[in-house]
């Protein structure tokens, strides 16, 4: 301690001084995190709040299937299809995504040697790294007549082709997070159970999902963050078609997709404007409680 | 992340490497930003001319931008789509020197434009569009009436099946797939105004694609769609209907001479606005494209030129 303190003066007084300021400097961008988040949900509760508190009708936004947002003769604001269509998307897509998410971390973890894990690990993170309407492009150009003709339905813009695009977004979140988890677990768990004679699935299945748990399930709930906030993937690969699907093959609008497509012509201020905030702030208060979860759920181990 | 201390919240440990050097990088970032911004270019500037809107229009904007490129060198026009309304809500809020329009403003946006600016938008034609109706290469269906139209897109339309029309779909797919705009289109508000008549609106379930190009594409893989786009959107791909007014009129194919001579039923202007008389290069080029070498591109771009007396067709 002493000898710190003496080293300290022995330096040139810029030296010092430039070192505080960038230490300043690092943790304003520590804590800046936070402020924008707040600033972030504050200015869009702000946009949306003269309508949420005058005339926003609760019972037709949650209630009602009829979004005619400017329509002439009489304007509605029912955003159930679009709240029915980004759920059945982000579900069919986690059904895909975390099977394969979570195997595919399980065999880069425990399975395979090193050089393929690296090669494995590299195309995962080049499959992260495609932009979002490149997917919807190839939802729109290449899933949607392969559904046609595979299933022989009317349309390939829907769900299903929503869902697959999705999921093959989500997996490589699931993917690294996942591998993460498992890799965390110290491998005396591993050598204790390996010494008793167990086999590699039973190491797997009793000893390192149950130990890895808490780890696996934050990143199906990433996963599930990214589903709900994709926008220009699905805003191509859905359809864009407001109605509530009635099965895999129909098409549908999704939160996202509607505030992207709508946002540009709403005179500012106005109350589809505004309402198109409102969806904003449900969006984030879906993505908030969902990370909130991943995030305790991660504690959980800590307190362990 | 090392094996020696369990359990020990592996993402956020993961993460928290990850920040530093990030911040480090951020850093680097700013201090670089900084000196970039002391050392500016003291070229002679080009005069940028802000051009948005339809997006019916945009190729054409984008052709005449390329080519007056090559007329005035020290002009440079920025052209990007989005939409009518995207267009007229720039020109409102005073950010764009020329907006592009497949519809004629509403009054009450010439009002908002006034109030936040101060001036007046003025209208100018600069060509025409035969607002045409695609189907799928194979379906065997030649011609529609803007009622029946008017039955598959409105609300409460009864006509959802191709034999309703009296056709059948090869491979069976008999379910209309109707395909429309996202709704700040102009070509989305026109089709809604004609066909449907004021007041009346959409059928929701409809796919809204985000661009005049999107439809066409989306139709030309879909066997069983039906879609509206501007005529200069048309391919190989896909076919066009011939349309006729009512039961009993002749119908007629969306082309140039059906347009000029108002036979063809859903032709409309093209238009574009500026906010008070234009002067300066923004004139100048309005001007050239109103003249010949201009009018030349719209027939390259697929639409319909202004007829040569000056007169409205």
């Amino acid at each position: 301690m002493e000898k710190a303190a003496r080293s300290i003066q022995s330096r040139p007084r810029w030296e010092v001084l430039t070192e505080t300021a960038i230490e300043w400097l690092i943790r304003l961008c520590g804590i800046s995190a936070i402020l924008f988040v707040f600033g972030i949900f504050f200015f869009v509760f702000r946009e949306g709040s003269g309508f949420l508190f005058h005339g926003f009708n609760v019972r037709e936004f949650f209630g009602s299937t009829q979004w005619y947002p400017n329509s002439q003769s009489h304007v509605r604001y029912g955003a159930l299809a679009l709240i029915v269509g980004t759920a059945s998307v982000t579900v069919l897509a986690m059904l895909i995504a975390v099977p394969f998410g979570i195997g595919a971390a399980i065999f880069i973890s425990e399975f395979c040697g090193p050089r393929l894990k690296e090669t494995l690990k590299i195309t995962i993170e080049l499959l992260a790294a495609i932009p979002s309407v490149v997917w919807g492009f190839i939802g729109l150009t290449v899933m949607n007549p392969l559904i046609i003709n595979l299933f022989g339905v009317p349309i390939g813009l829907n769900v299903l082709n929503g869902g697959l695009i999705l999921a093959l977004m989500s997996v490589p979140i699931i993917v690294s997070i996942g591998e993460d988890a498992l890799k965390a677990v110290p491998d005396s768990y591993r050598e204790a159970a390996l010494a008793l004679g167990v086999t590699r699935w039973q190491l797997v299945h009793r000893v390192l999902l149950p130990a890895a748990k808490n780890g696996l399930l934050a990143a199906v709930l990433l996963g599930v963050g990214r589903g709900v906030g994709e926008t220009m993937a699905v805003l191509m690969a859905t359809g864009h078609a407001v109605q509530i699907p009635t099965s895999l093959m129909d098409s549908v609008r999704t939160l996202t997709a509607t505030i992207v497509a709508e946002l540009g012509e709403a005179p500012v201020h106005s109350d589809h404007y505004q309402v198109l905030f409102i969806i904003g702030v449900l969006l984030f208060s879906i993505t908030f409680v969902v990370n909130l979860a991943a995030d305790l759920i991660v504690r959980g181990i800590r307190s362990k | 992340m090392t094996r020696k201390q369990p359990m020990k919240a592996p993402v956020l440990q993961s993460e928290f490497r990850r920040v530093k050097p990030a911040a480090r990088a951020l850093v680097a970032a700013m201090l670089a930003a900084l000196l970039l911004g002391c050392t500016r270019s003291k070229q002679p500037q080009k005069t940028v001319i802000q051009n948005t809107g339809s997006d019916t229009m945009v190729n054409l904007a984008q052709a005449w931008a390329e080519e007056y490129a090559e007329v005035e060198p020290m002009v440079s026009v920025e052209v990007s789509g989005g939409g009518t309304g995207t267009g007229i809500a720039a020109l409102i809020n005073g950010t764009v020197d020329i907006a592009n329009c497949s519809r004629r403003i509403e009054p009450q946006e010439i009002e908002q434009a006034k109030k936040n600016t101060g001036k007046e938008p003025r209208e100018l034609t600069v060509g025409y569009d035969a607002l045409a109706v695609y189907v799928y290469k194979t379906n065997p269906l030649e011609e529609i009436r803007l009622d029946q139209l008017a039955e598959i897109y409105g609300e409460g339309g009864k006509i959802t099946k191709w034999s309703q029309l009296g056709v059948s779909m090869p491979g069976g797919a008999d379910m209309i797939i109707r395909v429309s705009r996202q709704s700040n289109s102009g070509t989305y508000y026109y089709f809604r105004e004609v066909i449907l008549g004021k007041g009346r609106d959409f059928k929701l379930g409809s796919l809204d694609m985000h661009g005049s190009k999107d439809v066409v594409e989306l139709v030309s893989k879909t066997p069983g769609a039906i879609g509206y786009s501007g005529m200069g959107y048309a391919t190989s791909e896909v076919r066009t209907l011939r349309l006729a007014r009512k039961s009993g009129d002749k119908s007629f194919a969306p082309t140039v001479e059906n347009t000029l001579n108002h036979t063809y039923p859903i032709a409309r202007p093209l238009f574009m606005y500026t906010l008070g008389e234009p002067a300066g290069p923004v004139k100048k080029y309005l001007d050239w494209i109103q003249s010949e070498s201009g009018q030349k591109i719209v027939i390259q771009s697929g639409y319909v030129p202004l007829p040569k007396t000056g007169a409205q067709p």
